[in-house]
């Protein structure tokens, strides 16, 4: 397949009272058309602010986002948001990134009014085959978003995001503020978009189950920087980086045929601050197989096995 | 094992501009000294008001207005204001789920966990000060000596959520609420703090009621699970026979639209719709509207809460002698 989108050597600091906060650290990787990459991390590992980045809606300090083959940021203004079109974006809170005073209708046509496509009539079609694309009926359309339940403005935000036939879609954290049953319908329907419209993905999220769930590829992020990035079936079976391990290792698993867990391996501390990290690797506060030679010299994120890399100096 | 706490049909309404709330609506179960059970549902599934009901902790629109609460023998929600008052933090404590909004924030950590001890006058300043830093040793605070005169803001969401801890078990209660506890951390964090309470019930052998929306943890770290759905319980069982054989459709569901990090591509099997409206319940069974297998008679008649094998309670038309027909 070929590839959608490339980002090479991203970097975004933000100053932070006189120092640097690294929160996307000379970040690469790829998306095929159609596939999904799913972005694991705990709170504060950037992975939100990476998203953001790649849709230049934080702007990079400096790195490549090649999109379709064309580098945006050497774009501006309105080749920049035609380009646009293509790429959108899901949020977490749904009833935030709805606009209160436009009803659901308004709100998923609001992307079409933008640039101008079809006539009122056809977007009003388009948007009652939207409300059912995403398992909304069309006579909803008249509503407002505080009438709805949360899942049911997570629809609408997904509605609004495939308006565009959009070949790209940055999801950040889209299912974490929902309820476990509403979280499976959420789930199910993106999987089912992926399928159907062959979208590709930038899945955000801090649930393990949920990425592999929906994703093709799996990059695990700590402080700014992928630490590993590998197919999904390689990096959950054969994960390498010791805090993917650790992660992987600290979800309790559902207990079938009576198997239960009541201890669960757990990382030592919790995630440093991101601001002046010390010289090595960035994991080596947690570690514990943390060698001398961690703390001096930062591991190279190299190729182990074929699609699978890792930056880490015990691999 | 001997019984700690019995709870009989208890109703917690709240009044709002369209109509009566009906949160918790008819409840009954009960805990043993030293067993571990999870309560288990969905936001507004009643799992918090049924617990802040035993400790009167009910805000002004809402009422207790049906059951009784046995707990060592004294009927919880008859207890005078004062009597009430010496039961909570001493015998009942709660560790809430974000840290932060339950510390107080100008309050040295030390300051908070002796309080309870010092109120309950359960023991000398000196010895409350003495016990303060062992507990902050026990919840595994690095450097314990002197941060326990920190403030609250100079520690992370997980070391606050140790503070709780230790406050919580500072008069070595018999009972532990801990709603939700592990929701606000991240992973990683939160298997440590997971590990803690375990640790901390081997310990002390406290009973604790673990309310959370996760069922996977609950099915883990429980003994005893309770599913409810739209304020009333739909299954109770120990947890090894829940494993085997979850008979209500909405546990089944809630497993199944749970997915496991080993969750194969395409299993997923969410329930549709979504919960119902607690001012007007569906008619018969509330979980009719979402429930595949529903029939008439679910629709027309509120299922009986019953003990289908021993220890084991369902309530859904459908269970009969133990099994699941649909």
């Amino acid at each position: 397949m070929p590839e959608l989108l490339v980002v090479k050597n991203l970097k975004k600091y933000f100053p932070v009272r006189k120092k640097l906060l690294k929160a996307v650290d000379n970040v690469s990787f790829s998306i095929e058309q159609g596939e999904t990459l799913g972005l694991v991390g705990e709170s504060g590992s950037g992975k939100s602010t990476l998203g953001r980045c790649v849709l230049r809606l934080i702007e990079p300090d400096s790195g490549e986002i090649i999109f379709d083959g064309v580098d945006l940021r050497k774009l501006k203004g309105e080749e920049l948001r035609q380009r646009r079109r293509f790429m959108q974006i899901i949020f977490q809170d749904p009833l935030a990134s709805l606009n209160p005073m436009m009803t659901i209708g308004q709100n998923i046509e609001d992307p079409l009014v933008i640039h101008n496509i079809g006539t009122k009539e056809e977007r009003r079609r388009a948007v009652e085959e939207l409300l059912e694309i995403v398992g909304l009926g069309r006579d909803l359309i008249d509503a407002f978003p505080h009438e709805f339940s949360g899942g049911q403005q997570q629809r609408v935000g997904i509605a609004r995001a495939l308006a565009l036939n959009p070949k790209f879609i940055v999801a950040d954290e889209p299912v974490s503020s929902l309820d476990v049953s509403i979280q499976a319908q959420i789930v199910s329907l993106l999987y089912e978009l992926k399928i159907r419209f062959k979208i590709s993905y930038l899945f955000i999220s801090h649930d393990l189950a949920v990425v592999r769930y929906l994703s093709d590829k799996v990059a695990v992020m700590y402080l700014g920087a992928i630490v590993e990035y590998a197919p999904k079936e390689e990096l959950y079976e054969n994960p390498l980086h010791p805090y993917t391990r650790a992660l992987l290792a600290s979800v309790p698993k559902m207990p079938k045929d009576g198997e239960r867990q009541k201890r669960f391996l757990a990382l030592k501390g919790e995630v440093p601050s991101p601001i002046d990290l010390p010289p090595g690797c960035r994991f080596q506060s947690r570690c514990e197989y943390v060698m001398d030679v961690c703390r001096k010299q930062e591991p190279a994120f190299r190729e182990v096995s074929p699609g699978h890399f890792v930056a880490c100096h015990l691999v | 094992m001997a019984e700690l706490l019995r709870v009989n049909n208890l109703k917690t309404y709240f009044d709002r501009y369209d109509g009566v709330v009906k949160a918790v609506d008819g409840i009954s179960y009960k805990l043993d000294y030293g067993e571990t059970l999870a309560i288990v549902g969905e936001s507004g599934s009643g799992k918090t008001v049924s617990v802040l009901s035993l400790l009167r902790l009910i805000k002004r629109n809402g009422r207790v207005v049906d059951g009784e609460a046995i707990f060592e023998g004294k009927d919880l929600l008859k207890l005078s204001k004062e009597e009430i008052r010496q039961i909570r933090g001493k015998d009942i404590s709660i560790v809430f789920q974000d840290p932060m909004t339950s510390l107080n924030p100008i309050m040295r950590v030390g300051m908070q966990i002796m309080e309870p001890i010092l109120w309950h006058r359960v023991m000398s300043d000196k010895e409350a000060r003495d016990r303060a830093v062992e507990l902050l040793r026990l919840v595994g605070i690095p450097e314990y000596k002197t941060r326990v005169w920190d403030y609250p803001f100079q520690f992370s969401g997980g070391m606050r959520q140790r503070v709780m801890i230790a406050i919580a078990l500072a008069c070595n209660p018999k009972l532990v609420i801990a709603d939700e506890p592990t929701t606000a951390l991240d992973v990683t964090v939160r298997a440590q703090i997971l590990n803690l309470l375990s640790d901390m019930k081997e310990e002390f052998k406290t009973s604790v009621i673990l309310i959370t929306h996760d069922i996977t943890l609950a099915m883990n770290f429980a003994d005893t699970i309770m599913v409810m759905y739209a304020g009333k319980i739909a299954e109770y069982s120990p947890v090894e026979r829940f494993i085997r054989n979850p008979l209500h459709p909405y546990s089944q569901g809630l497993i199944s639209s749970t997915l496991d990090i080993k969750a194969k591509e395409g299993s997923l099997r969410p329930i549709p719709g979504n919960p119902p409206s607690l001012v007007s319940p569906p008619s018969g069974c509330r979980f009719h509207p979402r429930c595949v297998y529903a029939q008439d008679i679910c629709r027309e008649q509120e299922p009986e809460y019953k003990e289908v094998e021993d220890g084991h309670y369902v309530a859904c038309h459908l269970v009969k002698g133990g099994k699941f027909n649909a």
